[in-house]
């Protein structure tokens, strides 16, 4: 028999999850000009179509497949989903004895993840990437990049980062925020800066989409963290506190930061903060107590403000909606701080933070998974930007002219407000 | 008839008009303009990082009236839209030729 409870719960953080990528799709949209709004949005509905199949093809088969032997990779006998609903039926009739719901759930539950992993990429490019460059990007880097990290960190027994180096990562810290973050910015890098970048720092073309996004985003990522204990019970409850604890927490300091710093709090800065906030906990938020969330929201706002704020002018990439800043950073930061908070009777792996057990080695793990999926990420990116760079002729950019028009107009031909001054013209 | 165009900061708008109505003025055309000219500018922060914008949104107010009247009412938006801060705005008079109102066509002063 199956846990009907944790069933249903599964299913609704399922559907939570997924709808963290329209989220983000305003999120990101309200940060963007004016004149990149629909293409900014698109690429993260376009991240929904394209993992969306790209999974079924071959993303669970390659992060979840296989017999488990393999430290990096699931396998290839599920492409297709071959053999799902002929598990289901067999489950069904036969529950195995350690299953809390249909596996059929998980399927689901970890394509919502690589659908909004993939669309936080593409905050880094916006203004100035081609869109089938982006697409083709992210088709292959879901497939090489994202589902066989999916497996070593969250692959059981016998994975690379998870068990072998002994990484904890409850949600998504190295999986989710940093594999997406770090190739945000290999491909600002790789892009050049936006041809008025540092002249002319955009302006966020509308602050109540950002304000409606993040909404959206807090309200998914509960399914998000609390979805990722895989049974409602107790833990997922400290989860989803920790979530709403620490966001919290990370809209506080961002807007004392402000205050201090330019000397007005924002909405955008009020915005930024709690996600930063919900990033940084996604690493730790079924293993720290609510207090340490909150610690963790306190201190990732000054760390990624620096980031986004000074790290960003000094070396001059243009992660144009912060990626990076936001998601990279607060990333890592989550892996370190969960090596310090780590409850020793929460952890996977029995290892508990510095901070309960004296004892450095669950942070030493920390740090080298982040390493481990840094140098992954790094790698496998920088290839598969070379490949897809020379399938588009070496054009991964829109040209200047385009860029200058806007990529709504030159890339998609529909502009966001054609009846913005009142006449239906 | 002499045309008043007077580029105002917006928030100078609403005053400006009670102004003008109280000093009989039975019709003006408003625009919400961009533009530059002594005060560079200003900034805002996004996220930290610091944006210079260097078109500022002002109000162009315009309006059409006798000859007569034209010193007075430059000296009524002149009171009213002062701070004495640099980008209190400009005032441009340029001479209007005929005056139509469609409904009656009425001609000159007797349209306005």
């Amino acid at each position: 028999m199956y846990d009907t409870g944790s069933t249903a719960f599964m299913l609704v953080c399922t559907m939570l999850v997924l709808f963290m990528t329209p989220g983000l799709a305003f999120f990101y949209g309200g940060l963007a000009r004016r004149k990149n709004v629909v293409n900014t949005m698109l690429m993260c509905f376009a991240a929904i179509g394209i993992v969306g199949l790209a999974w079924v093809a071959a993303g669970w088969s390659f992060a979840y497949g296989g017999d488990g032997s393999l430290s990096w990779f699931g396998g290839l006998d599920q492409l297709g989903l071959s053999g799902l609903v002929d598990g289901m039926l067999g489950e069904a009739a036969d529950v195995p004895a350690d299953a809390t719901y249909p596996s059929v759930v998980d399927v689901c539950f970890q394509m919502a993840f690589a659908m909004i992993t993939a669309a936080i990429v593409t905050g880094s490019v916006a203004g100035r990437m081609r869109f089938g460059a982006v697409s083709a990007f992210l088709v292959v880097w879901v497939l090489v990049v994202y589902a066989p990290l999916a497996h070593m960190v969250w692959g059981g027994e016998g994975s690379l980062i998870g068990d072998v180096i002994g990484a904890l990562d409850f949600a998504g810290g190295d999986v989710v925020h940093i594999s997406s973050g770090v190739t945000g910015l290999i491909l600002c890098l790789a892009l050049g800066a936006r041809s008025d970048f540092g002249l002319r720092s955009s302006r966020p073309h509308n602050v109540p989409f950002v304000a409606l996004g993040a909404g959206l985003l807090w309200l998914g990522w509960f399914g998000f963290n609390g979805g990722s204990e895989f049974a409602a019970d107790g833990v997922a409850a400290l989860a989803i506190l920790n979530t709403a604890v620490s966001s919290a927490a990370g809209l506080v300091s961002w807007i004392l930061v402000e205050r201090v710093a330019t000397g007005k709090p924002t909405l955008v800065g009020a915005c930024t903060g709690l996600v930063a906030g919900l990033v940084v906990v996604t690493p730790g938020a079924g293993f720290v107590e609510p207090w340490a969330a909150v610690v963790m929201g306190l201190v990732v706002s000054p760390v990624c403000y620096l980031a986004i704020s000074r790290l960003k002018a000094r070396f001059g990439y243009d992660d144009a909606l912060d990626a990076f800043g936001c998601h990279g950073v607060g990333g890592i930061l989550g892996g370190l701080l969960t090596g310090l908070f780590c409850v020793p009777e929460l952890s996977w792996t029995g290892a508990g933070g510095l901070l309960y057990t004296g004892d450095p080695s669950l942070l030493a793990s920390q740090v080298a998974g982040i390493a481990v999926t840094l140098a992954i990420v790094v790698v496998l990116d920088l290839l598969i930007v070379g490949v897809v760079r020379l399938a588009f002729g070496g054009r991964l950019r829109v040209t200047d002219h385009e860029e200058a028009l806007g990529l709504d107009v030159s890339e998609h031909g529909e502009s966001a407000y054609p009846t913005f001054n009142g006449l239906d013209a | 008839m002499k045309r008043i165009a007077a580029i105002v900061r917006p928030e100078k708008l609403v005053e400006l008009k009670a102004a003008l109505d109280g000093a009989g003025v039975r019709g003006m055309t408003v625009y919400e303009v961009m533009g530059c000219g002594s005060q560079r500018g200003w900034s805002e922060y996004v996220r930290g990082n610091e944006v210079m914008l260097s078109m500022i949104p002002k109000v162009k107010l315009e309006l059409v009236a006798p000859d007569d009247q034209v010193d007075d009412l430059i000296d009524l938006v002149c009171d009213t839209a002062l701070t004495g801060e640099v980008g209190d705005g400009k005032i441009f008079v340029t001479a209007v030729e005929e005056c139509v109102r469609i409904r009656t066509r009425e001609r000159g002063e007797a349209a306005l």
